[in-house]
Order: structure tokens, then sequence, then C-alpha cells
């Protein structure tokens, strides 16, 4: 009895001492500057939040998709060895599904981020930010979704609203946030 | 023990024996052992001379140089795409982390630990900065799980059955231990603001792979792994540090860890919109599906282990859930018609690949085996026709229907639709 009534308040010490105490970890998080983040670093959220200042159009576009698209997505998106990039539309639930930017893609901001983090290909990094707002207005223009002179920059991109967009749902996660 | 004894342990139809055949056999086995003489002249070449010397790495045996990954990479890559394990040669429930499948989106990154950071920011108090180094000081929590790429089984979809094997088939599944630090700790360091619901973690691949994590599983049970069994991440699962989210969808476990952004809202990143999402028939799609289904796989006899001749057999697989642990297994030879409680190799841990086995005296017909798991949310893996309800045609993630190998009578086993 006594032995258990020892333990029991050598538990109760150890979380009053450890709820007094600043440091349960090493803390070796050494503080981030800003200078640190490189603009690659910041998600680009639906909203438009994180997307750069710069601006490009789809007649821009073109002939920078020809130069460092085309190798792989095709003509006009089409018929490449990788991902098609335009048309499909209505094919989601038949029986050959052609998944597009203007057949499926959800977000226009999602084509600006995807394209500046990771393409092209073998030259991630290699375009600047008017360059990739310029592929991203050109291959939206080949789903018919902008028109070939429209200034897509950080305030047009986010209202661009995707065709296929309403047909996207997901589960709610705010229960249990927080430690 | 002799056939009629065996027969006292039917445990179902088409020769499934007891689960607890093989252990109750061993104790007999003990007597019976040999000792036969060896003269100098009989030795084999390799006890007639000492062996070669110590190294500072081991390698597998040369004679079992055929077991390895299956890499296959998008057409004029070399490091886009996947390598599978090949699970039909592989025992337990670790992977060895040299066959551990891998995927990647732009080939594998060689990082130097040194220049690599860990940048912790977007809605919190602290921004910080980690090294690797610093982060192998916390205190690190391991456990032995599973990941599994949420592509993984997808030929499954095919109308019919594709001819290949359960590495072929079923190879973006792994177990390992994965040791590394709470990703809640780092959090608390930080310090979450209010309106912080989701966490963009991303890569330091030339991909920059990212995707949107919501901040409740991050409190729940995610780690910055930084040790895979053992030693620390190999460069193609990480290397220096890769997220782990045990029971979740491969993709999230975001390899080459370089940033965490805390946010309101998911990014929609390229990965988590157009392509890890589950497309229905009616033309809708879901997003963050990320949770791992039940399921199980015999992965010996299967494709290519092939039954010699008519005879005791044990039938091996594993089993595995993304909601926590496997409860129990079962096991059919007769197409479903019977089923068996497979014997569990130990007591399952939550989000581990659990090895099972049964024994089986296969009487030379043509048989069909089956696996069905059920885990400890009361979950039992679905048939191929349940999983296939309601999918719009190349819907092809989160497959976790039951498998059926069929033996035919001269002892090939091939992939079958039941």
């Amino acid at each position: 009895m006594y032995k258990r009534i020892f333990v029991i308040s050598l538990i109760g010490l150890f979380f009053i001492g450890s709820a007094g105490m600043a440091a349960t970890t090493p803390e070796l998080g050494r503080t981030l500057l800003e200078s640190e983040l490189t603009p690659l670093d910041t998600a680009i959220l639906p909203n438009g939040q994180g997307l750069p200042r710069g601006s490009g159009s789809a007649v821009l576009g073109k002939p920078l998709y020809a130069v460092h698209c085309v190798s792989c997505h095709g003509v006009a998106g089409k018929n490449g060895l990788h991902d098609q990039l335009a048309g499909g539309v209505g094919s989601i639930s038949g029986p050959q599904p052609v998944m597009t930017l203007g057949s499926y893609w959800p977000y226009a901001t999602t084509v600006f981020d995807y394209v500046r983090r990771a393409m092209p290909y073998h030259f991630p990094g290699s375009l600047s930010d008017d360059q990739v707002y310029a592929i991203t207005a050109y291959l939206l223009f080949l789903n018919g979704i902008v028109d070939e002179s429209m200034v897509v920059n950080e305030s047009s991109l986010p209202l661009v609203k995707m065709p296929n967009k309403e047909n996207f749902f997901w589960q709610s996660f705010d229960q249990d946030m927080g430690p | 023990m002799s056939k009629q004894q065996t027969d006292s342990m039917a445990a179902a139809d088409n020769g499934l024996l007891h689960r607890r055949f093989f252990l109750k056999a061993g104790a007999l086995a003990g007597t019976a052992l040999l000792t036969a003489q060896s003269s100098a002249e009989n030795r084999p070449t390799w006890m007639k001379a000492p062996g070669k010397g110590m190294s500072e790495a081991g390698v597998p045996s040369r004679y079992e140089n055929h077991v390895k990954r299956l890499p296959v990479s998008r057409p004029g890559t070399t490091g886009s795409g996947a390598s599978r394990s090949p699970l039909e040669h592989l025992e337990g429930i670790i992977t060895p982390s040299r066959l551990h499948f891998e995927r990647h989106h732009s080939g594998i990154p060689e990082i130097d630990p040194e220049q690599h950071r860990l940048a912790v920011f977007g809605e919190v108090q602290r921004p910080l900065s980690f090294s690797a180094a610093g982060l192998c000081r916390y205190p690190l929590v391991s456990s032995i799980q599973f990941l599994e790429c949420s592509g993984n089984s997808g030929a499954l979809i095919a109308p019919s059955p594709v001819d290949a094997s359960c590495s072929v088939l079923h190879g973006l599944v792994s177990g390992s231990e994965w040791s590394g630090v709470p990703l809640a700790l780092l959090l608390e360091e930080a310090g979450v603001k209010p309106s912080g619901k989701w966490l963009i973690a991303s890569g330091a691949d030339a991909a920059g792979m990212s995707r949107s994590i919501p901040l409740s599983k991050i409190y729940d049970d995610a780690i910055v792994a930084l040790y895979q069994n053992g030693e620390r991440l190999r460069p193609g699962n990480g290397y220096p540090m890769r997220l782990f989210l045990p029971g979740w969808e491969g993709n999230a476990s975001v390899k080459w860890l370089k940033t965490l952004q805390v946010t309101d809202q998911p990014a929609m990143t390229k990965d988590e919109t157009s392509k890890y999402s589950d497309r229905g028939e009616d033309g809708r799609a879901e997003l963050f599906t990320f949770e791992m289904g039940v399921k199980s796989l015999i992965t010996s006899p299967s494709p290519g282990l092939d039954l010699a001749a008519k005879g005791l057999y044990q039938i091996s697989g594993i089993a595995w859930s993304g909601a926590g642990r496997i409860k129990r297994v079962e096991v059919s030879t007769d197409a479903g018609r019977t089923w068996a409680e497979a014997h569990l190799d130990a007591e399952p841990m939550p989000k581990s690949l659990s090895r099972f086995r049964a024994a089986w005296r296969w009487q030379g017909a043509p048989a069909v085996l089956l696996s069905r798991a059920t885990d400890e949310a009361g979950q039992v893996q679905p048939t191929r026709a349940v999983v296939m309800q309601g999918r719009a045609p190349g819907s092809f993630y989160h497959y976790n229907g039951i498998q059926a190998w069929q033996v035919d009578a001269s002892g090939a086993v091939r992939n079958v639709y039941v």
C-alpha cells in the first residue's frame, strides 16, 4: 500500500517536473531566416497565396512549349511520350479516361506550381517565373479554359475556374486537431 | 507425423490443416536427427580450406542473386518509376533495406547531409531550421511498420487477370523498422498558430515532390525518419531524412524531406490532385484518401514458385492494415468455399506487416488459394468484386481485394479472378 502511494507520487512529481521545465527536447531548431527560403520552398495554395509576381500569356507560352515541353508532351499537349495535357473532356467516367488539365485537374494554381517545381523534366528550375506563367497560360489555352491573349499572373490565375473542379471532394480532417 | 494423424488436424476442405499443425509436428521431428559421419575426403570444397576474409558490409550469397527488385522507369528516364520488392522470395515481416520498394518521380538525389536543412515555417510562431545531425540528437522512436504505395496491386483492376508474379502485381509494399523524431516535437518547438490545419511537405529531389498532410495525422504518429532497419536511410528511401506516416499511402511519406510549411488549407499539389485521387464511376473524385485498407497476400505458393509434387506445403503470406493491427487471417484452398484460420507468427503490431502461415497437404488436384485479413477495427478484406464496385475504369489506387492464386494439376500457379 505504502509502496503504491510512493510510486503514484513519483509519477506525479515527474509530470509536475516536466510541465515546469521549458525544454523537453534538445531544442536544436535554429531560427529560420526569411532569406533562407527559396521561392520553391513556399507552397502555392489554390487561393493564390505563394504565387510570385510575374505574368505570361498563351501567345508567349506557345514558343516556350515548343522548346521545353513538346518532346515529351506532344504537339498541343497530345500524343506525346508522357502525360497528355489537353483534351479528354468528358472521358473521365467513360471506358477510356484521359486525364488532362481540362478534363480532370481541379485547380489552375497547381499547373504553375508543378511546372515551376518539376519541369522541364531534365532541367527543373531553368524557367523564369514569367516563362512558367506563359506556359501555364498556353496549357490552359490548349484546354479551352482561357483565351490566347489572357494575361495570367498572380491575381488572375487563382480566379481561373477549372472545368472538372466540382467533381472533387474530400473528407474533413478537422477532428482531433491539435496535441 | 503419419498421414492419418495429419488428417485428424483438418481445418477446412481440400487439404488445409489446423493452424498449429507445424508447431505440433516440430515437437515430434526433433527425435529423428541423423548423426552421419563425414570423412576428410568427402568434405565439400568450402570445407577444405579457410573461407574468405571478413568485410565491412555484407552482401547476400551469390546463389541468391535472383532475389532482386524489378525497376521499371518511364520511357526516356532512369529514375521516374518504381522498383518492386521481390515478395515471393522474402520471409518474415522485415524487408531488407536493399530490397525495399521504391517509387521516384525524378530520380534519387545524392544529398550531402551537411548541406541539407529541414525548414519548418508558415503558420508557426518560430520558423525553424534543422540539420540532420541535430535531429539525430532528439529522442527517437522506433516502430516496425509497413509502407505501401497506393498504386500497389493496381494491375488487379484489369478486366482479365494479368499473368504476372506476386512481386510484379503487389511488390509496392515493404516492411521496415523506422526510427525517427516524432514530428509533433518539432512542431511544438515551432509553435503552431491556431490557424494551422495542414502541413505541406516537400522533398529535395529534382521534382520537389510535395504533398499536403492534415495536422491531425502529424500529432497522431508522424515521424521524421532518419534510420531504416538500424542504419541511416538509404538514398532511395529518402537519405538523410524522410517523412514517415504510418499506415498511409506511401506517396505522402515525402522522401528527402526539405520543407514543412504549416498552412490553413491543402496546397492541392499535382500528385495529390491529378494522380493520387480515387475516381468513381459517377465521375466524382475523392482526394486525400490516405489510409491503406486491410489487405493480405499469399507470397508462397505464388506464380513462379510452382509446386513440384503433391505433399505437405506451408502457405506463407503477409497481412497489414493502415487502421492498426491485424486481428486474423483466414486461408482457403478451394476458392473460398471453406476457410481455415491461419497461424500468425507473432503478436501483430499496429500498421505493420504480419506474417501468416497455414499447413496444406496438396493432393495434386487443381486448387485456388485465397487469404482474407481482418483488422482490429473489424474491417474485413473485401473481394475483388466489392473493391471494383463504383470505380471508374482505370481508377487503380487503393486496391486491397482478396488475391486468388490458381494451382493447376501440374502444380503451376497463376493469378486468377474468382
